[in-house]
């Protein structure tokens, strides 16, 4: 295993060498256990996929600051719940509960004939609380598999492997992403500068000393990034002529229509079998001919490109079992993925789809061990102590 | 190398062109320095050689422009990447990336230089300029110096045959500026890339130019050496005014040149006494107006002000000095009451200004922040003065249009804020502080972006608001307007007050503090052109 990077370490045969993996093989990754997310409400397999990227996010994530965003993935997932289950709480009422168990009672508001089928307040019970709970469980885990693709993966780099046709789509993103941090920067600074004034630092009468000054301050960042970018090449060989154009972006809407059929029908288990997996093949291979086509002219190099080899191939495979497995499970009709809330029964784990969702963690030793900056090259006295100090680090701050 | 025909440009809207029938030729390997003073044109000079005037700026350039056999006319800044490099005043407003080596790669990547090639010229350039060990650094974690040289890094390794900095160092410490200025001097001798720099601090240039191209407030521009240029220049280092006055020709340069040749000067200043600095208003030391004990801030785990004690007097100008980062800003905020204080106290006038609200705490000490546009939002600078002396509760003491009148005469109160020179806002920003009434006056770097002419008129002003008894600091980092403008200077370092006491005993107390008549006529603790000419008017 040969790293893309300088050497790092003295004995490269013993320990393998830190390298960021490459960013498409984190979100093939984190996507094919989004896929799994979606087959199943059972919570224990939901939890187990939590901690799996939990796991691999610990030991995998690098020191940037997007590295830091699971944690509040997680937060938004819990959030997720606590809003579906209020939300079934008062609008979803069970009008027959018997059998059921009546956690409370909402005051009751009759609606009108024409939202029949709506129901504001009523009983709220242990089974519906329970299924909304699952709902939100899954729905939650699944913005976390995000959470976990974004943390470990660089959000920029992933866009660097945007072919040419699309360069300037990665571009603008990647400015607005610069000029974000930028904004919130100034805007602090201008309410401080307000206080000096004394003048107010809220509402509505404030907005105006504190809108303008940031704004222009904005603008005017935004014209000098503009002049830096032209003045440094950018832009120098897109010229592509317009029928190009044109036809690169009507190849790529349909292939996007194409890719967003086929996500629903994977995604959604009652959506009819042709919509999934065809319609994702053929939506892919009409943006591959339009980004072919669009970047035919587009000449640009990458500095120091990430490489695929082994571990890419090794990350992708153990995401994509836990997908297959579970697409399997719920086309052979397994009923431990979706466990009854009415009747409430206690959830059973089923081996196959525990077995495989573990197999995604696995990506924390496939993987290899990211680089940190600053340590061990700076540092060479220690720098393993160094090293260690880091990871209890990490580990330590890991949600 | 860079030609100019009979170059005029004209902006939209503008009442006559910035340029003016412009000839010049700046030869292969020169550093050209472009001097003038501010809004003279410095800058559309600068970006016409790499075609920004007009392609990205607008306005309409008459004449001819070629820089390496390529018409600006014809070639757009992009197509001229190869050839040009741009550097502006401010490195993290034209960053890309987010590391430093993807910042060095991204313009070759524009150039579609192949892979194992960048990778050597990236490696390259880390050490030429020094910066092998940021190598994966956040850009915004850099200090300015480092990430200037970044800046200037990331258009070399283009391998432009010409580089064009835009007032490089006019953010940075003293310290980092000569960080800058080295690396900037060691390319011209390694590589021999032609550089034209403009800059506002001459003092640490001028010696390094080849040619001074001087762009004057008419829109004509001249060029030729050096010496013979800044002769007669409208702006120009302490150093040249005061051979100037002494009638050296041609004038020194540098300090090293000054020194050789002041023999008979020093004699004629004979050993006397050093009259003290002549005050447009003269200041009278009075009483504690502002009395700071233990100070302390804190950000998270970082201290940037430790325990300081600072009295401030009425009458009295205090320069705060120290490298960026040393805990100047903070002292200042925590002294105005509304930025974090974690402990000690604060008193002025028996009140705690950070006890009482905002409105209240700036009737009692006033602070112009670093960027003063921040305050201002209306669209006439009338509205301006009109809002500060509502903004004051009870009947304003001073109205803010008389004291803009007192502080920067002429100012056209139909004007936008945003187009003021730098001087001039400044001056409007300060008249709505005073507007409030405050006896403590506190600005925060003040000097940013001012010539040696608006320096002056700045002088002018602390003077007429220490004369009036008011306590005044100043944060800066130009040690010679310091020595120019303060009764005593406080220097700071990581947090703690290291100096305190009367200018001229801290600025020459260290070379690296010192201005450059004190260094020129040391043992004598000469700091400003008057003084030496009150000297030679009484001999």
């Amino acid at each position: 295993m040969t790293s893309a990077g300088p050497a790092r370490h003295p004995a490269p045969g013993r320990a393998r060498l830190p390298r960021t993996l490459h960013p498409v093989a984190w979100w093939l990754w984190a996507l094919g256990l989004a896929t799994a997310v979606s087959r199943t409400t059972n919570p224990l397999l939901l939890a187990l996929v939590l901690g799996v990227l939990a796991v691999v996010v610990a030991n995998r994530r690098g020191e940037a600051p997007w590295a830091r965003a699971f944690k509040y993935y997680l937060y938004l997932a819990v959030v997720v719940i606590v809003v579906r289950v209020a939300f079934r709480s008062v609008f979803g009422g069970d009008v027959d509960v018997v059998g059921m168990h009546v956690l409370f009672r909402l005051p009751q508001v009759p609606l009108p004939s024409w939202a029949a089928g709506v129901q504001l307040g009523g009983a709220v019970t242990l089974e519906g609380t329970m299924g909304a709970v699952y709902d939100g469980l899954r729905l939650g885990t699944l913005l976390c598999c995000l959470g976990a693709a974004n943390a470990l993966a660089n959000p920029k780099r992933a866009l660097r492997v945007l072919p040419g046709a699309l360069y300037e789509l990665g571009v603008a993103v990647v400015v607005s992403l610069n000029v974000a941090p930028q904004l919130v920067e100034s805007v602090q600074r201008v309410r401080r500068a307000r206080k000096l004034r004394g003048g107010p630092t809220r509402g509505r009468h404030a907005l105006r000393g504190i809108a303008v000054p940031v704004l222009e301050d904005a603008f005017e960042r935004s014209l000098m990034l503009a002049a830096a970018m032209d003045s440094r090449g950018y832009g120098r060989t897109g010229g592509a002529s317009r029928r190009t154009r044109r036809g690169t972006v009507v190849l790529l809407l349909a292939g996007m229509v194409g890719l967003c059929t086929g996500a629903y029908g994977l995604l959604d288990g009652s959506a009819p079998g042709a919509l999934g997996l065809p319609a994702m093949a053929a939506g892919a291979t009409l943006c591959g001919l339009g980004l072919a086509l669009g970047s035919r002219r587009v000449r640009r190099t990458q500095y120091r490109p990430d490489p695929w080899r082994g571990p890419e191939w090794g990350v992708v495979v153990c995401g994509l079992v836990p997908a297959v497995v579970l697409l399997a499970a719920f086309g052979a009709g397994v009923s431990a993925l979706d466990p009854s809330t009415s009747p409430l029964s206690w959830p059973t784990l089923p081996t196959g789809p525990a077995l495989a969702i573990v197999v995604a963690a696995l990506a924390a030793v496939v993987a290899p061990p990211p680089v940190r900056p600053g340590r061990a090259p700076t540092v060479p006295a220690g720098a393993g102590i160094e090293r260690d100090m880091g990871r209890l680090r990490t580990t330590g701050v890991a949600p | 190398m860079i030609e100019f025909d009979r170059v005029s440009v004209t902006y939209h809207g503008a009442p006559g062109p910035v340029l003016r029938d412009v000839d010049l030729i700046i030869g292969e390997g020169e550093l050209a320095l472009v001097v003038g003073r501010t809004g003279a044109g410095k800058s559309t000079l600068l970006g016409a050689v790499n075609g920004l005037v007009p392609h990205f700026t607008g306005g309409t350039l008459a004449g001819r422009v070629q820089v390496a056999g390529r018409d600006t006319r014809t070639h757009k800044p992009r197509e001229l990447a190869d050839v040009v490099g741009v550097v502006g005043q401010d490195p993290l407003a034209g960053f890309v990336t987010d590391t430093v080596e993807e910042e060095l790669a991204y313009g070759m990547e524009q150039l579609a230089v192949p892979a194992d090639v960048m990778r050597k010229r990236v490696e390259e350039t880390l050490d030429l300029l020094g910066i092998a060990e940021l190598r994966d650094r956040p850009l915004h974690q850099l200090s300015g110096g480092q990430q200037q040289r970044v800046a200037i890094g990331s258009v070399l390794t283009a391998q432009p045959r010409i580089l064009v900095l835009d007032e490089p160092t006019s953010a940075l410490d003293p310290t980092a500026a000569e960080e800058v200025l080295a690396a900037i001097t060691r390319l011209v001798h390694d590589l021999g890339v032609t550089v034209v720099l403009a800059e506002h601090r001459l003092e640490r240039v001028v010696q390094y130019a080849d040619t001074v191209i001087e762009v004057r407030t008419d829109g004509t521009v001249s060029s030729g050496v050096p010496a013979a240029m800044l002769a007669t220049a409208a702006v120009a280092p302490p150093v040249v005014e005061l051979g100037r006055l002494a009638g050296w020709d041609p004038p020194a340069l540098s300090v090293r040149d000054a020194r050789r040749v002041v023999g008979p000067l020093r004699q004629r200043l004979g050993t006397g006494p050093v009259p003290p600095p002549v005050r447009l208003v003269p200041r009278a030391v009075g009483a504690t107006l502002l009395q700071a004990r233990r100070v302390t801030v804190r950000y998270g785990d970082a201290v940037a002000v430790r325990t300081v004690d600072l009295d401030l007097h009425a009458g009295q100008v205090t320069a705060l000095m120290g490298r960026n980062g040393s805990g100047k800003s903070s002292l200042l905020w925590a002294l105005q009451g509304s930025g974090p204080r974690q402990g000690g106290s604060v008193t002025v006038e028996g009140t705690d200004p950070a006890a009482v609200p905002a409105a209240a705490a700036r009737a009692l000490v006033g602070l112009v922040p670093q960027t003063p546009a921040d305050l201002l939002y209306l669209d006439t600078v009338a509205d301006e003065c009109d809002q500060a002396d509502r903004e004051v509760a009870g009947a304003a003491p001073l109205k803010a249009r008389e004291v803009l009148g007192l502080l920067a005469p002429g100012i056209d109160g139909g004007a936008h804020p945003r187009d003021l020179s730098e001087g001039q806002r400044l001056a409007l920003v300060l008249a709505v502080q005073l507007a409030a009434g405050p006896r403590v006056v506190l600005l925060d770097e003040p000097t940013r972006g001012l010539d040696y002419p608006g320096k002056r008129a700045l002088v002018d002003i602390l003077d007429r608001l220490a004369g009036e008894g008011r306590a005044v600091v100043i944060a800066t980092h130009d040690v010679e307007f310091a020595a120019a403008a303060a009764d005593r200077v406080v220097v700071m370092a990581v947090g703690d007050v290291v100096a305190d006491g009367p200018t001229a005993e801290v600025v020459t107390a260290s070379p690296a503090f010192a201005p450059q008549l004190a260094k020129i006529l040391a043992p004598a603790a000469y700091l400003t052109l008057d003084q030496v000419a009150r000297v030679l008017g009484e001999a």
